[in-house]
């Protein structure tokens, strides 16, 4: 399963990488979106995947069984998800703004606030 | 408790000034209200750690190394208490400089939001958290630069926001690798699980990609492109904020970890600060030389400056660790003013563009002076604070006898020179291109104010420099013997 899911990791940085490559700043916003489950993926891989039962503490006791599913590496995900989310959030929201401002979504044509030196 | 107040003022600073952003003139002023709260806070913090040594909460009643800590040695402290300088500073420039329509769109709220962040990172005693922290500080920050709506600004943040989000995800990825390898998150924790485990190839590959992200935040060579992208673009008050503050916590992320968690005699990485720490102050000021725009040439000033602090935590020894600190502080009050000064000198000449600027020597003698305390300071011409924390950075060079950075320091100087008298000479001292009426208007008093508070500080920590070494030097033990950090946060066992 480790396996499986570096390969999977591999294939999102790589395909984010691809689109973060390409000059466009919708594509270059989605690699990063990809980019980000792969990150995600890795702390999912490196809590460790094992079968146990899930971590809930039956009734009448103070800890959770023995062989419990250790919680922490999700509840890591969970919040970098939520984070993720509102910064593709607002990366989409600036890209439309930037698309519009400038009349462009080609990154090497984005000059305005670094003007080349001969202009 | 004592602990939680530098967070707790900003976050409710925020989050009022938002909501009560109708009433612009009450939002103004309680903003400069909750900086100088922060700074009091800031003051006791100071005073509670230099009397009793580091001090650690955790909070919700979870013993450490399980629930969240909180915890500040002198080193922390010191920095919080700067950021409630700086935070005084810019909010009453920013009385001012910022307009009823920013104001409406959440620039008071973003600047105590990303002071909230900011004082977090520096005071969370746990990685994940500092990454929560970091995030805070970023989506203010976003918020702040994107404030006024310019196509500029647009363009500006794009490359901001394009290339931070990067080096957040390495961040990320370096802490989840921590985790799987160590089992906990807590830093002291973290340091003392690593302990003989520093060669794993596991521990150095997060070290690799924790060593990328704060580089990246740090502004260190080759990751620094986001800022002399974006940081000329918004108002002055934002700009001053991000050049005392933003890179200035990546240094402080990267001395913090690269002391506690992992050891620095560890080769490679030992070599890639230290490299890099050198291309990053000689490309910072080639940089600057070649630009032609008042905050643009400041830009690349910081990353050149950057360069010194790294340099300083890579050679390693007491003696630069100390330097590198006196560094950041010295930095951060230098560089704020100096942001303040060329948003004053715009209002009087009505442009950055140094061609188009002038005449602000015989017009306004007074700024003239003000800007040549922090350009000297930053050159490093003595007795200003910048010749100590110079000083410092090539003693402990020559100490090692590691002539490549004593000599990329001392050259580094000479050029900053270069450009700081490319400024007096094309501002100051130039006649105005329009002729001598083209200089209008006198600075307010609520951008003269942080300027000259700011230049009195450059003189006192210049000329008072031996107290301020001091505490230096016991932040510094404290950083290198970490036992007390981590007997705070985890109890005596």
């Amino acid at each position: 399963m480790e396996t499986v899911l570096a390969m999977l990791t591999g294939l999102l940085v790589a395909a984010g990488a691809y689109l973060m490559l390409s000059g466009n700043l919708v594509r270059y916003i989605l690699g990063l979106a990809l980019l980000s489950n792969a990150a995600n993926l890795v702390i999912f891989g490196a809590g460790r995947l094992t079968k146990a039962n899930p971590p809930l503490i039956p009734e009448g006791m103070k800890e959770p069984l023995e062989g419990a599913a250790n919680a922490l590496p999700q509840a890591l995900i969970l919040t970098a998800i939520v984070i993720g989310f509102g910064l593709f959030c607002f990366a989409l929201a600036l890209a439309y703004r930037a698309y519009y401002a400038l009349g462009t979504a080609r990154m090497d044509s984005m000059r305005i606030a670094e003007p080349r030196e001969d202009s | 408790m004592i602990l939680v107040w530098p967070v707790i003022i900003p976050l409710a600073a925020a989050t009022l000034l938002l909501l009560l952003r109708k009433w612009d003139g009450l939002v103004r002023w309680g903003s400069v209200a909750f900086a100088v709260a922060l700074l009091f806070a800031g003051v006791v913090l100071l005073d509670t750690v230099l009397r009793d040594g580091p001090v650690a909460a955790q909070l919700g009643g979870w013993a450490a190394p399980f629930g969240i800590t909180l915890v500040a040695d002198l080193l922390s402290a010191a920095m919080v208490l700067i950021t409630g300088i700086v935070a005084v500073a810019v909010t009453i420039y920013g009385l001012t400089e910022i307009d009823r329509t920013e104001g409406w769109h959440g620039h008071h709220a973003l600047v105590h939001a990303l002071l909230a962040g900011v004082c977090g990172a520096f005071l969370t005693g746990d990685i994940f958290n500092l990454y929560v922290w970091f995030e805070v500080m970023l989506i203010a920050s976003f918020g702040l630069l994107v404030v006024g709506g310019t196509k500029k600004q647009a363009d500006g943040a794009v490359k901001y926001v394009g290339l931070n989000l990067i080096a957040t995800l390495a961040f990320l990825s370096g802490v989840g690798l921590l985790y799987g390898i160590a089992g906990t998150l807590n830093m002291a924790d973290l340091g003392l699980r690593l302990e003989g485990r520093q060669e794993e190839t596991a521990v150095l590959v997060s070290a690799v990609l924790l060593l990328f992200a704060f580089g990246a935040k740090a502004a260190m060579f080759p990751v620094f492109f986001w800022l002399p992208a974006s940081y000329h673009t918004p108002s002055v008050t934002t700009s001053a904020l991000f050049s005392a503050l933003l890179t200035k916590v990546g240094v402080y992320a990267l001395i913090r970890v690269f002391t506690l968690i992992y050891d620095l005699d560890v080769p490679l990485i030992q070599s890639i600060l230290l490299y890099g720490a050198i291309l990053t102050m000689v490309v910072g000021v080639l940089g600057a030389a070649a630009q032609n725009h008042f905050r643009r040439i400041l830009s690349f000033h910081i990353i050149s400056q950057i360069g010194y602090m790294v340099l300083g935590l890579a050679l390693a020894t007491p003696a630069a660790m100390l330097g590198a600190i006196f560094y950041l502080f010295h930095h951060i009050i230098v560089k704020a003013n100096l942001f303040l000064i060329a948003g004053a000198a715009r209002r009087m000449t009505g442009s950055e563009e140094l061609k188009l600027t002038g005449g602000l020597y015989a017009a306004r003698p007074l700024l003239a002076v003000l800007f040549l305390i922090p350009a000297f300071s930053l050159a490093g011409i003595p007795p200003l604070s910048g010749f100590w924390a110079k000083f410092l950075i090539v003693d402990a060079g020559l100490q090692l006898r590691d002539w490549l950075s004593v000599i990329a320091a001392l050259g580094v100087g000479l050029l900053t020179i270069y450009s700081m008298s490319k400024i007096w000479l094309e501002v100051f001292w130039k006649p105005h291109p329009d002729g001598p009426d083209a200089v209008m208007g006198k600075v307010p008093l609520p951008m003269l104010l942080p300027i000259i508070a700011l230049a009195i500080l450059t003189l006192v920590i210049g000329l008072a420099a031996g107290i301020f070494v001091d505490a230096a030097l016991v932040a510094t033990e404290q950083i290198l013997n970490p036992e007390a950090y981590i007997e705070a946060v985890l109890g005596a066992n």
